[in-house]
């Protein structure tokens, strides 16, 4: 087990080093480079060969990311463009928002999806069957951020039920230790400031939860009609065993194992939704940022943030492998 | 019983012979998907709706009544307060004063466009690295292999990324604009169509008839041809009907975050969509129109993609 | 009164747009306490299905219609509700299936899978029930039965797998065990060691088996009582040895004479049956198994051939059997029963016009090198 974890994580780093390599030729190669980003577009040909010199960029491209390299060792990402912080302090500040609000979505999505796709394939061709399989449709196809507005729009500015933006209510000065602020609220016994940070999480966190939710009901509705034609199944009726030890023991357990599966693969989906749901809701995570470093040509954000992308995806998704071993003893880590 | 033996008998032969036949005529993959593709509704309304749209898409723009960036009713606009539908503007008008309906119409092309270009070069790109890739696997050996190895690795660290935000990146380097949407969104559905054709081509050329027509003495390269290319098309073809929905999708999210099509004079869904943002309290209907068409559309298109995944499965045919 | 008595069972599914399928046709056959019965015939004659709707457990969809009876100790299985058939199920019968792989579970470990039926059933529970489930695993011939518990199903060989599966099966020690194609999916050699061993349960305990099987090898060495199947209704009862030496309806003889034997000459051919089990004849129309029947006579087609009671208990379904030595044909006939029997109507036994070519044991007349 521990070797399968070590292995796993030694193969990230070949992953990263092709990643960043391709990224860094691709950002040096073209045209107005971050000399554009921090002087803009006037500045003279000698202030942007003064700056280019300053951080090294006419030297030869390998020498460069040889640099960035060693700096990326020391969990250095460089200085924002636009905010002149590091980015690391940026993302250490913004990331347990994301996180926040990526778990509320995952907690919506599977404790809603694995249900309601069990139940359609239990009723199939029924009312319920019918509505949980178009409404999944749906669903993949609504862009997430005009679902993040017509929520908004409806629950947050015409009925005043959520709030329409941000994290938490300011004028609370609740106390910050780790910047997961319900986190943070249940830690100090701030009870008011925990529940709204929580009550701000639920409009966005529904928006984000849209195409998971969608995903997830058709991947256990398809895997529990798969698991329910299985002989297994027919030898467990055949034992006489009641229903609920049918469906708990035999079907239900045995039909998780794509939906674990597909719910890593999901991480990306939600990260992808968190740039569109924290812009419409101003919430302060990593992913309004990110749309904010991309009008900016914030370089040194973007190149931080596409790392640690692929570094939660790889771990996330060994978590999903580990997950799948102890569901399945066939797949026994190695 | 009226019936004669002589009629008897020939009931009985006629019987045997149908039997006969049944076994004997071999319905391809095609016909009989086709066939089960027509008795499914889901598949009909996905196709009603997707010639609809092509339909508005090709002819549309020709019938439109008014140029749709023209900005003839300019002077009604107020603050908070566009021109409503009307006679003359089905849909009324947008927050320039450009008449809604036909700015819709005309983004029919422009949505269908990108959809169709994006998804065409992440199909010639995805399979050309999978094909070689499974041709690669196939002929095995050393280089073969590493071939394969090689090209593969590239596509994990591709499918690792997030795919908006694979597009987002790409976008964010090549500026805003519609080749941009079209290239990034093109770029995110590579390593579906690399891996998929990949994976189809190996299995088939593990598959029994190929090793029948491999002992049989016929060529490789005739192999591939006849058998393991067409055989491996079906999944793609699903595949690139279901991209195009999350292509349509994935360009208005790019144009909401600003990276999509800056020439306001092609009105084009997503960007409508994305510029109708301030107006959702004063005409609501400068957003729910186009998004209901882009949800629309991708409807159509995951409507018909499914139901071909599902005519096209063997384990579903009887 | 038999153990299990199946009276007229039918199982019909009805497709919108399509024919309705019957895949049991009036099936008719009984069980004693302590026999082994077989059902035999080829792949989609409707046994499994008898099987599955005795237990009731075909799968349930839009279109199923079982039908008759299934009269298990004095209670018609097929009227009772679901609760009180799972407390049949497991308990007083059990069934066996084809597949011992797919047929467990592969994500929970042996030892779970038959203490489940003893705390379901027995009331038992923690180290008594892993006590009673590693006696059981004994008694079906698994070696270290104890270490064998904690085992999952893809650690296990296949024969070990049918033997839990047995184990599971027999926990109860249940007046009824169904076989269905126990043997097919294994070795020829675990074969017979599993055959042996359902053999010696049945003895021992007085448990009636009802085995269904394809193979006519199984159905001899272990069959007190044979129903041939075809195309969803019972063509011939009989008991072991008469059916084996003098088969009266021609699908049985046609079974018979594909089995490869090693006293033919090596030249000679199988006498294989022509055709396939898709080309039947609907019933009412006449006698399914006409399309591919050596011994056809006008008669066979029109209305389906009554059921004749015989010596010996035996009964066949045929308008033209086989003719058997030391009778002349109709001589062996005790009663008529026909099937869907109108007021008035004579049922049609014909008698053969042409002499029998073949004497009783002997296979079908063949037809010259036709294919």
């Amino acid at each position: 087990m521990f070797r399968f974890i070590v292995r796993r994580l030694l193969q990230l780093i070949p992953t990263l080093f092709g990643l960043s390599l391709l990224l860094f030729i691709w950002l040096r190669r073209l045209p107005g480079g971050p000399e554009t980003a921090i002087l803009g577009e006037r500045g003279t040909p000698e202030m942007r060969a003064q700056i280019r010199r300053s951080m090294g960029l006419d030297e030869p491209i390998l020498v460069q990311y040889g640099r960035f390299v060693r700096r990326l060792i020391r969990l250095d990402l460089g200085t924002s463009t636009s905010t002149k912080r590091s980015v690391v302090t940026e993302f250490l500040e913004r990331f347990p928002g994301t996180v926040e609000l990526s778990i509320t979505a995952m907690v919506i999505a599977v404790g809603i999806g694995i249900p309601l796709g069990y139940l359609a394939a239990r009723r199939r061709g029924r009312l319920l069957d019918h509505l949980s399989v178009g409404g999944s449709l749906i669903g993949i196809c609504i862009p997430v951020f005009f679902l993040a507005f017509v929520l908004k729009a409806i629950f947050a500015e015409n009925l005043g039920w959520f709030p329409s933006s941000g994290r938490q209510d300011p004028t609370l000065g609740a106390t910050r230790i780790t910047n997961f602020f319900v986190l943070d609220g249940l830690m100090t016994r701030e009870w008011d400031a925990a529940a709204d940070a929580l009550w701000h999480l639920v409009l966005p966190g529904i928006a984000l939860a849209s195409i998971p939710l969608a995903i997830i009901v058709r991947i256990t509705r398809a895997s529990v009609l798969e698991v329910l034609n299985e002989d297994f199944v027919r030898t467990a009726e055949a034992k006489g065993l009641t229903e609920r030890t049918v469906r708990g023991r035999h079907v239900l357990r045995n039909s998780m194992l794509p939906v674990v599966t597909s719910i890593g693969l999901q991480t990306g989906l939600l990260l992808s939704g968190a740039v569109l749901t924290e812009t419409v809701f101003a919430f302060s995570g990593i992913g309004a940022f990110v749309a904010e470093a991309i009008g900016q040509r914030d370089y040194p954000v973007l190149m931080g943030f596409i790392l640690i992308i692929a570094v939660v995806y790889v771990l996330v998704n060994l978590l999903v492998d580990l997950s799948y071993s102890f569901i399945d003893p066939r797949v026994r880590v190695r | 019983m009226t019936i004669s033996p002589s009629k008897k008998k020939e009931k009985i032969d006629r019987l045997a012979e149908t039997a006969a036949r049944d076994d004997e005529r071999g319905v391809s993959l095609w016909q009989e998907a086709f066939r089960r593709l027509r008795r499914n509704p889901a598949a009909i309304i996905g196709t009603v709706i997707l010639a609809l749209f092509v339909l508005v898409a090709l002819v549309g723009p020709l019938l439109v009544p008014h140029a749709p960036d023209a900005q003839l009713w300019k002077g009604e606009v107020r603050l908070g307060d566009f021109p409503g539908p009307r006679a003359e503007n089905w849909f009324g008008t947008d927050q320039l004063g450009r008449d809604e309906f036909s700015r819709m119409i005309v983004g029919a092309r422009q949505t269908l466009l990108v959809g169709i270009v994006a998804t065409l070069i992440g199909l010639a790109v995805g399979s050309l690295i999978g094909g070689v890739a499974g041709a690669a696997a196939g002929l095995g050996g050393r280089w073969g292999r590493a071939i394969d190895n090689v090209l593969m690795r590239f596509i994990d660290m591709l499918l690792a990324m997030p795919s908006l935000l694979l597009a987002i990146s790409i976008a964010a380097l090549l500026g805003a604009g519609l080749t941009t949407v079209m290239i990034a969104v093109g770029v995110v559905s590579v390593p579906v169509f690399a891996r998929l054709l990949r994976g189809s081509m190996i299995a088939q050329s593990n598959s029994d008839y190929v090793l029948a027509a491999t002992s049989l003495g016929v060529k490789k390269p005739k192999i591939a041809l006849t058998h393991v290319v067409p055989n491996s098309l079906a999944p793609v073809i699903v595949q690139a009907t279901l991209t195009l929905a999350t292509a349509i999708i994935e360009a208005a999210a790019l144009s909401f975050l600003g990276l999509g099509n800056n020439d306001a004079s092609i009105p084009e869904w997503g960007v409508m969509l994305a510029d109708a943002q301030p107006y959702l309290d004063s005409a609501p209907r400068l957003a729910i129109l186009p998004a209901v068409a882009i949800i629309i559309t991708a409807l159509g298109f995951t409507l018909l993609g499914e139901a071909m995944r599902e005519a096209l499965d063997p384990k579903l045919r009887k | 009164m038999a153990l299990l008595e199946v009276e007229d069972l039918s199982v019909t599914f009805a497709r919108r747009g399509q024919r309705t399928v019957h895949a049991v046709d009036g099936v008719s056959f009984s069980v004693d306490a302590g026999e082994v019965v077989g059902l035999v015939g080829e792949s989609g004659c409707g046994k499994s299905v008898t099987s599955l709707a005795i237990m009731g457990l075909l799968p349930k969809q839009p279109g199923l219609a079982v039908g008759g009876k299934a009269v298990f100790d004095g209670t018609d299985l097929l009227q009772l509700d679901d609760r009180s058939r799972r407390d049949i199920r497991g308990r007083d019968i059990a069934m066996i299936f084809q597949d011992p792989l797919s047929s467990l579970n592969p994500v929970i470990p042996i030892g779970l899978q038959v203490t489940e039926v003893l705390t379901r059933h027995r009331g038992m529970k923690g180290a008594a029930a892993e006590k009673e489930a590693a006696e059981l695993l004994d008694r079906v011939g698994i070696p270290d039965p104890r270490r064998r518990l904690k085992e999952y199903p893809h650690q296990l060989s296949g024969g070990m797998r049918q033997r839990a599966l047995i184990a599971m099966a027999v926990a109860c020690q249940p007046r009824l065990l169904i076989a269905d194609e126990p043997t097919t999916a294994l070795d020829v050699t675990i074969q017979a060691q599993i055959l042996e061993l359902l053999k010696g349960l049945v003895r021992d305990s007085d448990t009636a088996l009802l085995m269904i099987t394809h193979d006519l090898g199984v159905v001899a060495g272990m069959c007190d009582t044979v129903n041939v199947l075809y195309a969803g209704r019972v063509v011939e009862t009989a008991r072991r040895r008469p059916l084996f030496r003098e088969p009266r309806h021609p699908y049985t003889v046609g079974l018979l004479g594909s089995v490869p034997r090693l006293d033919a000459g090596r030249g000679e051919r199988l006498n294989a049956i022509p055709g396939s089990v898709r080309d039947v004849l609907p019933w009412p129309d006449g006698c399914a198994f006409a399309p591919r029947c050596e011994r056809r006579v006008d008669a066979c087609v029109g209305e389906p051939p009554a059921l004749v009671l015989a010596h010996h208990g035996r009964s066949y379904r045929c308008v033209n059997p086989a003719p058997v030595a030391g009778y002349a044909p109709g001589d062996d006939v005790r009663a008529v029963v026909p099937t869907q029997a109108q007021p008035g109507s004579v049922p049609a036994q014909a008698v053969p016009d042409d002499p029998p070519t073949v004497p009783g044991l002997g296979p079908a007349p063949r037809e010259e090198e036709s294919a």
